[in-house]
C-alpha cells in the first residue's frame, strides 16, 4: 500500500512538473530570445546575445507609436485598479447585509463574467453608437453648434474602454470580497461597534486593517487584467488601441526578435506589479503584528 | 452573518434614537449601487442594444431602425440543404463546437489531476500555496505574449522541428504545428486549463479528509476512493471549470486569429469580422445567437450539479 501511494505521488509529481514546464516554458524561450543578436531571427540558436532587439524596440516599432499606447494602457490599468478596489469593496460590504434586488444583482455580475467577451464589446460599441447618433440627430434638431462642429463620438479609451474593462474586472473583485469577507471574524467588528465606534471608525480601525491585503489582491487583479486585456477592448475602444491590441496587431507585421523584445517587457511589467503586490501583502502583515 | 444581522437595529439606534420603528437599512443600497450602475451602463444596455440592434435594418453606410428578420435570416440561408454541405453558419457552428470538445477532453482531466496532486499529495499549508501561486501566476500576464511564445518552439525552424528532424523522426520540417488547429488547441489548453484547476482545487480542499480515511478503512482501493469519493464531490469544480472553458472557446476570436494565422473559422471571428465590415445588425444577431447557445450549454451542464449549494 505505501509501495503504490508513493509510486502515484510521483507519477503526479511528474505529470506536474511537466505541466509548469508547459505553462512557463514558452515564456522563458521568448525571454532568452529577446536577447538575440543583431544578425539572429524568431528561433534559436542564438546569433550572439545583445540588447539591440530592445534599443529597436526603445526607438519605436514602425509605424505603430507603441509608447503612446504603453502609456494609455498603464493609465487605464491605474484607472480601473482603482475603481474596481473602491466599488467591489463597497459591493462585498453590502452584500453582507439583506438588501433588494441581492439575487439579481449577484447573477448580474455572474452573467457579466461569463457571457462571451465579443458579445460584450459588440453590444459595448452597438450603444455608443446609438448614443452617437442620438446626439448628432439632437445638434442637428436643435442646431447646437459645438456639436455640429466638433462632436464626432463619445467612444474612448475612458468612455467605452473603461467600461468594458470594468465588466470584466469587477466580478472577480467582488468574488474575492465574498471570499473575504465569509472568513472574516464579524466579532471583532461588533466589539467595536459596542465600544461605541461609528460605521466609519469600525471600518477604518477594524475591518479595513484586517482585509487590506485582500484589498491589495483585488487592485492587483484590477490592474493586470486589464494590462492584458484585449476581447472585451477590441470593438468598444475608438480609433486609439491599448498595448495588447497593438501587440495582436503586431504579431502579424512583426517578423524580428523585437516582438519576443516587447513581448518581455510586457510580462515584466505584469510580473513587477505581481511582485510589488506580494511585497505589499508581506509588509502589511508584518506593520500589523 | 447572523450576529450581525442582530446587530444591525443596534447600530441604528445609534444613529438616530428618534426612529424607533424597524426599517430597511440604506447603506447597503448606497454601497451596492456604483457596482449595479456599472453593469447596467456597461452591460445591461449593451446586450439590450444588441438585441434591438439585430431586429434592425442596414445599408452601407448607416442603421435603419426597423422590425425585420433579415439578419437571422440571412445567417441560416441554405442551412436546410445539406447536400450542399450545409451553410456557413453551420460549418463555423460546427467547427467552433469541435473546438470546444477538443479543449475541454484535454484541460479538464489535465486540470483536475493538476488539482489533485496540489490538494491530496502536497503536504505542508505553505508549499501547497505557493504551487497553487506558480499555477494561477500565469493569468495575470498577457494571453498574447503566451501566445508568441509559441512561435519559436512550433515554427517551421523551430525547437520542436529541429529536434524531430535531429531524432529523424521526420525527413522535413513539419508545418501543421504551427497555425493550425493543433495550435490553437495547445494555447487554448495552454492559457485555460488554470480555469479548471482553480474550481477544481477549490472543492477539493473542501472535501473531509476523514471520508478518504473511512473509504480506505471500508477497504477501497485508491482508484475506487477516487472514483466514488473524491470525483462525486468535485463534481461542482468540474462542472464549473468544464463551463468556463466552453464559453472561453466559444466566444473567442483572439487566440483562434492569432495561433490559427487567420485561417480558421470561429463564431467569434464572425462576428469580429462583420463589426469590421460596419455590418452591425449582422454581428448582432450573430451574438444574440452566440449568447443563446451559451446559456443553454450553461443551463445543461448546471442542471448536472447545484452551483448555489456550492458558494
Amino acid at each position: 500500500m505505501e509501495d503504490r501511494r508513493s509510486f502515484t505521488f510521483w507519477l503526479l509529481a511528474a505529470l506536474f512538473s511537466l505541466f509548469l514546464l508547459f505553462l512557463y516554458g514558452p515564456t522563458l524561450t521568448i525571454l532568452v530570445l529577446s536577447f538575440q543578436g543583431p544578425e539572429g531571427g524568431l528561433t534559436f540558436p542564438m546569433q550572439g546575445a545583445s540588447l539591440h532587439w530592445y534599443r529597436v524596440l526603445w526607438e519605436g516599432v514602425g509605424v505603430v507609436d507603441i509608447w503612446s499606447a504603453f502609456r494609455r494602457s498603464v493609465a487605464l490599468g491605474l484607472v480601473v485598479m482603482v475603481l474596481t478596489t473602491a466599488i467591489a469593496l463597497a459591493a462585498g460590504y453590502a452584500f453582507r447585509r439583506r438588501f433588494p434586488g441581492q439575487g439579481a444583482l449577484f447573477q448580474l455580475s455572474i452573467a457579466s463574467l461569463i457571457v462571451p467577451s465579443i458579445v460584450v464589446s459588440l453590444g459595448i460599441a452597438l450603444e455608443f453608437r446609438l448614443l452617437d447618433d442620438t446626439v448628432k440627430a439632437l445638434g442637428e434638431a436643435y442646431d447646437i453648434a459645438w456639436i455640429n462642429e466638433g462632436y464626432t463620438t463619445a467612444m474612448g479609451l475612458f468612455s467605452s474602454g473603461l467600461g468594458a474593462h470594468l465588466t470584466w474586472t469587477l466580478p472577480f473583485g467582488l468574488l474575492i470580497m465574498f471570499a473575504v469577507f465569509n472568513r472574516f471574524p464579524a466579532a471583532l467588528e461588533e466589539a467595536g461597534r459596542d465600544l461605541g465606534g461609528s460605521p466609519w471608525q469600525v471600518f477604518r480601525h477594524v475591518v479595513l486593517p484586517l482585509i487590506g491585503p485582500s484589498l491589495v489582491g483585488v487592485a492587483l487583479f484590477g490592474f493586470t487584467l486589464s494590462w492584458d486585456e484585449i476581447a472585451r477592448t477590441s470593438q468598444a475602444i475608438g480609433d486609439r488601441n491599448t498595448l495588447p491590441l497593438e501587440l495582436q496587431g503586431l504579431t502579424t507585421t512583426v517578423t524580428t526578435p523585437e516582438i519576443y523584445a516587447l513581448g518581455t517587457l510586457t510580462t515584466g511589467v505584469s510580473v513587477l506589479v505581481i511582485g510589488t503586490a506580494f511585497a505589499a501583502i508581506a509588509l502589511w502583515r508584518r506593520v500589523r503584528r | 452573518m447572523t450576529a450581525q444581522v442582530e446587530s444591525v437595529p443596534l447600530a441604528a439606534e445609534q444613529a438616530a434614537p428618534a426612529a424607533s420603528a424597524p426599517r430597511v437599512p440604506r447603506a447597503p443600497l448606497w454601497q451596492a449601487a456604483p457596482l449595479g450602475l456599472v453593469l447596467l451602463l456597461f452591460f445591461v444596455l449593451p446586450l439590450l442594444a444588441t438585441a434591438v440592434v439585430s431586429f434592425w435594418d442596414y445599408t452601407e453606410y448607416s442603421l435603419v431602425p426597423d422590425i425585420t428578420l433579415r439578419n437571422y435570416r440571412e445567417m441560416f440561408e441554405g442551412c436546410a440543404d445539406v447536400s450542399a454541405g450545409g451553410c456557413t453558419t453551420l460549418r463555423t457552428y460546427l467547427s467552433t463546437f469541435r473546438l470546444c470538445a477538443e479543449v475541454a477532453l484535454v484541460t479538464v482531466p489535465l486540470g483536475f489531476l493538476v488539482a489533485y496532486f496540489l490538494a491530496f499529495h502536497v503536504r505542508g499549508e505553505g508549499v501547497r500555496m505557493a504551487l497553487f501561486l506558480l499555477c494561477t501566476a500565469p493569468f495575470l500576464t498577457s494571453n498574447v505574449i503566451r501566445m508568441v511564445s509559441w512561435i519559436p518552439l512550433l515554427g517551421r525552424e523551430g525547437v520542436v522541428n529541429q529536434a524531430l528532424l535531429a531524432l529523424r523522426v521526420v525527413q522535413q520540417p513539419q508545418d501543421w504545428l504551427l497555425f493550425s488547429e493543433f495550435s490553437v488547441v495547445l494555447a487554448f489548453i495552454h492559457l485555460y486549463t488554470l480555469f479548471v484547476v482553480v474550481p477544481v482545487f477549490n472543492s477539493l480542499m473542501r472535501i473531509d479528509r476523514r471520508l478518504i480515511e473511512a473509504a480506505r478503512d471500508a477497504g477501497a482501493s485508491a482508484w475506487q476512493t477516487l472514483w466514488h469519493v473524491v470525483i462525486p464531490l468535485a463534481k461542482p469544480g468540474i462542472v464549473i471549470g468544464a463551463i468556463f472553458v466552453i464559453v472561453l472557446v466559444m466566444g473567442d476570436f483572439v487566440t483562434i486569429g492569432v495561433m490559427g494565422g487567420q485561417q480558421i473559422a470561429s463564431v467569434g471571428k464572425v462576428i469580429q469580422v462583420q463589426m469590421s465590415y460596419l455590418q452591425f445588425p449582422a454581428a448582432a444577431a450573430q451574438a444574440m445567437v452566440l449568447l443563446a447557445l451559451v446559456l443553454l450549454m450553461i443551463a445543461v451542464l448546471t442542471k448536472l450539479v447545484d452551483i448555489r449549494r456550492e458558494l
